[in-house]
């Protein structure tokens, strides 16, 4: 699918376009204040970040315009002198990249099967995967924790993990089975023949082929998962939490605590942005065949 | 190794269509089972189970215990809690979805007049990228009551401001004992006495520290001339010092404070006091009372309470508008990309315009996207927890109670009841369970045409 360059300029008869100029004009300045008033909410959080509390406490962000010496990185420095939120850090990236690691290895193994090996039963278990997809993971949360209590993993990472894996494979099973389907039959062949067998296959020419879907799934999943605070907050405990629940525990006092919460947000967003600027068309393909979930 | 069955003319053949059984490759069933395994295990586990598992648990009691039958069902359509958590969901999913729709198409039509789309789209599509949490926080911040520290009251103040004018000494009023002023109602004071021409009024006000005055306050200086004049000032002379009720040295002015002249309960004249504290009434107030009116003294404008209970949802879902906007107008601008331009210029050759051929040609054309984009965000805002959770304050979170955050709060949040929160969890599933069948039977008549 087309990503966000998609513009397409319509050709234009001269008499629409002398009409045109000056509604063009009204045109840019709309979208130049749309654009703006999307910026401003996370500007506001930016600059309250890069505030002393005590500026924040005095007067709004938008002072620093007439003030920029106000600016400073100190909160920062105070936060990531903060045990618990350098450790909910680190438990973000313990949770995110196994998380993602599995639903890529496992959703890769099954799109595979499901796309090119002869079973019984294949349709069905395939439309079961695909019933599974839009399975809210609140549904999940009792549950689970029910299970994970019984077999003591509650609280734990691993449940975290084990979590996002199952609320992952659905979607992952779906959108890698679609793509392999579409790996031309002769390169299978050509490989079988020169003595390849299913694992050798899968490896050196289905995972190659299938780089760009794997990409968007693992963007997608790897975001889903890093952004998560729902599930971590059901199932993980003050030693395994990631850093979206450590923030969500600073909310309650709102309005005293800018100068962690504003520097932290920005902290868990930091990935988010990096991988949204770096990975544009991955990222917009993975979001929009994922939407679903 | 396993031969090749059949093959069908090399470079002759189709990509392997996903409605054909795909049957190359001959496997043995052990890799089949090999490659499945570990998927279909966790799927099972933690997703097929716990959906029993949930059907089971809805029909027990808060601990388990005892069988209650629908009982759970009843509690979440009859409990004051979850009814408004019901309603609220509704009302999200009959408002958000359409309007993200709307203005992701308005976005997607828009964009492609301008050069510079892509930027405009990078930066509505931005929020996608960030978590709820973040998002909640940034509009935590943006819904704060404080005009001074919330972005969206200060430009409610601004706006107010431009049509009632803000009342610049707050809290300030008459020292009784040295001023004839009195309250006269409605915040107002009013002189005993009448004024004269030629003798200046004294009007001294306290309760405000002169440090808090606005500005750099000018010392208050007596007004003279033939006219009705008079000194508005802070009487008050830091450090000490000074007589009550007399213009000393060092005692500040206060400028801008409306003075009517009042005859019979009416005002017949006003005046703004200058930088210097002295105002000068037309000759036509001589004899009149003088009146500070209460607008001289109200508290300023507080914004608009945007987390109180009334406009708490609204809020919340103007911050979904705004993570959200940027999917659906990236979703409809690829369709948009694959229209058919001479469809749109044959309606334009036809003499119909712009709008026109946006409402019967565009929107037509983009039906089927723009459904896929309104089903999607349907599912998406029945789930929706994290922002209502993050951006309601304590006091007005029942009031922006949706289901997904009743069932965290019933279960997990103090509640302990796993029986009315399985109730809720498989009300959500059923709610979903539509486009489930969709998805469903769309697969199967891809898969047998």
């Amino acid at each position: 699918m087309t990503a966000l360059d998609s513009t397409v300029r319509a050709p234009r008869s001269l008499a629409s376009r002398v009409a045109g100029r000056a509604a063009g004009g009204a045109l840019r300045v709309f979208l130049v204040l749309i654009a703006l008033f999307w910026l401003v909410p996370t500007f506001g959080l930016l600059v309250s970040s890069l505030r002393d509390p005590a500026d924040i406490a005095a007067s709004g962000w938008w002072k620093v315009f007439t003030a920029p010496g106000q600016l400073t990185v100190r909160s920062y420095q105070s936060l990531l002198e903060k045990d618990a939120i350098t450790h909910a850090l680190l438990n973000t990236v313990w949770i995110t990249v196994p998380a993602t690691l599995l639903v890529v290895l496992f959703g890769a193994m099954a799109g595979y099967a499901f796309a090119w090996m002869d079973f019984r039963g294949r349709d069905g278990w395939f439309l079961l995967v695909v019933a599974l997809l839009v399975v809210p993971v609140q549904v999940a949360l009792i549950p689970l924790s029910d299970l994970f209590g019984k077999i003591g993993i509650f609280g734990d990472v691993i449940g975290v993990v084990l979590f996002h894996v199952g609320f992952g494979l659905p979607f992952a099973i779906f959108l890698l089975r679609n793509f392999f389907a579409e790996i031309p039959r002769e390169l299978l062949e050509a490989a079988r023949l020169d003595g390849a067998g299913e694992a050798r296959l899968f490896l050196t020419v289905v995972l190659p082929l299938g780089a760009p879907a794997l990409a968007s799934l693992g963007i997608f999943q790897f975001l889903w998962v890093w952004n998560d605070m729902l599930v971590a907050l059901v199932f993980s405990d003050s030693g395994s939490q990631p850093l979206t629940v450590a923030l969500q525990q600073q909310v309650r006092q709102f309005g005293s605590n800018i100068e962690v919460l504003a520097p932290g947000a920005f902290l868990s967003m930091v990935v988010p942005l990096v991988v949204f600027f770096a990975f544009q068309r991955q990222f917009v393909s993975g979001v929009m065949a994922g939407a679903v979930k | 190794m396993a031969s090749v069955a059949h093959t069908e003319g090399a470079g002759a053949a189709p990509a392997p269509a996903p409605h054909r059984r795909a049957r190359v490759t001959g496997t043995r069933r052990r890799w089949a089972v090999v490659f499945l395994l570990p998927a279909l295990v966790l799927l099972g586990a933690l997703v097929v189970y716990p959906i029993g598992y949930s059907l089971w648990r809805s029909l027990y009691d808060a601990d388990g215990s005892g069988f209650v039958g629908l009982g759970n069902y009843a509690d979440v359509f009859s409990d004051r809690a979850t009814l408004t958590a019901v309603r609220n969901t509704a009302i999200w999913v009959a408002v958000a979805p359409a309007l993200v729709t709307a203005l992701g198409l308005v976005f997607a039509v828009l964009t492609e007049r301008v050069r510079w789309g892509t930027a405009f789209k990078l930066v509505v599509f931005m929020p996608m990228a960030i978590s709820m949490l973040a998002a909640g926080i940034i509009f935590r911040l943006v819904y704060e009551q404080d005009p001074a520290q919330g972005v969206a009251n200060a430009v409610a103040r601004s706006v107010h401001d431009t049509f009632v004018s803000s009342s610049v000494y707050p809290n300030a009023r008459p020292n009784a004992a040295v001023s004839d002023l009195r309250a006269s109602g409605g915040g107002s004071f009013t002189t005993k006495g009448t004024v004269r021409a030629g003798t200046p009024a004294l009007l001294p006000l306290v309760g405000i520290a002169p440090g808090r005055l606005p500005g750099a306050p000018e010392e208050a200086r007596a007004a003279s001339g033939p006219g009705v004049t008079g000194t508005v000032w802070l009487d008050f002379v830091p450090g000490g010092g000074g007589t009550k009720g007399r213009i000393d040295p060092g005692e500040r002015a206060l400028k801008g404070v409306t003075v009517e002249a009042v005859r019979d309960g009416r005002a017949v004249a006003s005046a703004r006091t200058a930088a210097d504290g002295t105002f000068t009434l037309p000759a036509s107030a001589d004899g009149a009372r003088l009146r500070l009116p209460g607008a001289d003294f109200a508290a300023p404008y507080g914004g608009i309470d945007w987390l109180g209970p009334a406009l708490v949802t609204p809020a919340i879902i103007g911050s979904y508008v705004w993570m959200w906007a940027g999917f659906a107008m990236v979703l409809i601008a690829a369709g948009l990309a694959g229209v058919d331009r001479n469809l749109l210029e044959a309606a334009r050759v036809d003499g119909a315009n712009e709008w026109q051929v946006f409402r019967r040609v565009t929107v037509p054309l983009l039906a089927p996207v723009l459904t896929v984009v309104l089903v999607t965000l349907m599912i998406n805002v029945m789930k929706v927890f994290d922002l209502v959770y993050i951006i309601a304050p304590q006091p007005s979170q029942d009031d922006a109670n949706v289901l997904a955050l009743q069932l965290f709060l019933s279960s997990f949040g103090g509640g302990g009841n796993y029986g009315v929160g399985s109730a809720i969890g498989v009300v959500l599933l059923v709610l979903v369970a539509p486009v489930m069948y969709v998805n469903i039977r769309r697969l199967r008549r891809e898969r047998r045409p």
